[in-house]
């Protein structure tokens, strides 16, 4: 589902015009995207909660040439998945396979990021 | 920040709607993402980031607090991959 798609779905549920809903969803996104920027973080029951989290500069390496690169302090967005619906979704995995609309491969480095940060 | 706060953001900034319709559309908006994650699918937004799902292979764990070994069975996770747009806002961060 992209964007557009979600604000279609938005439109139909709420019986309001597409323009209307595509207001309010970057709006959403806008007001989500601002609190983070601020350092806030966006909790969101049922759904989620958003964190900024500070990481250390560290010497990095390039993957294919193997050359040492110093990565700067930085700050970025996390996302921690609310246990409901972590639950919900795992709970549905006999139900529906994953539907693909690209060959992304199945295990990328979100994980190994997500762990240096602690 | 909470729902209520992004409430309030929008209902000031996009005209024509009363604080209710404005909390009803953030309800919809959240639940259809839900419903479309559990369904299996993943959601791009596109300029935020992307809401990806993976089913994860059983593997040995340990548990940290006794040091026992056990299997974690087979899962589907969900992940979000902020968009380069969104990484760049927050690292500036409050300097901007």
């Amino acid at each position: 589902m992209t964007k557009s798609e979600l604000i279609d779905a938005v439109a139909a549920k709420a019986n309001i015009p597409k323009a209307k809903a595509a207001l309010l969803v970057q709006g959403i996104f806008d007001a989500m995207n601002e609190g983070l920027r601020c350092g806030e973080g966006v909790e969101l029951r049922g759904f989620g909660s958003f964190v900024v989290r500070n990481y250390e500069a560290y010497d990095g390496r390039n993957p294919r040439t193997g050359e040492v690169v110093q990565v700067a302090k930085k700050r970025s967005p996390f996302f921690k998945v609310a246990k409901a619906l972590r639950e919900r979704i795992d709970g549905a995995r006999e139900k529906h396979a994953i539907l693909t609309d690209d060959a992304s491969p199945p295990d990328s480095n979100a994980d190994r990021d997500s762990a240096r940060a602690r | 920040m909470t729902r209520a706060d992004i409430v309030q953001t929008i209902y000031n900034r996009v005209g024509a709607f009363s604080k209710r319709e404005a909390a009803d559309v953030v309800e919809i908006v959240f639940e259809t993402m839900k419903e479309t994650l559990e369904r299996g699918e993943a959601i791009k937004v596109s300029g935020f980031g992307n809401f990806l799902l993976r089913d994860k292979q059983p593997r040995m764990g340990r548990n940290p607090k006794t040091g026992e070994t056990m299997q974690i069975p087979t899962r589907r996770v969900l992940t979000f991959k902020p968009s380069v747009m969104l990484r760049e806002s927050v690292n500036r961060g409050k300097a901007s």
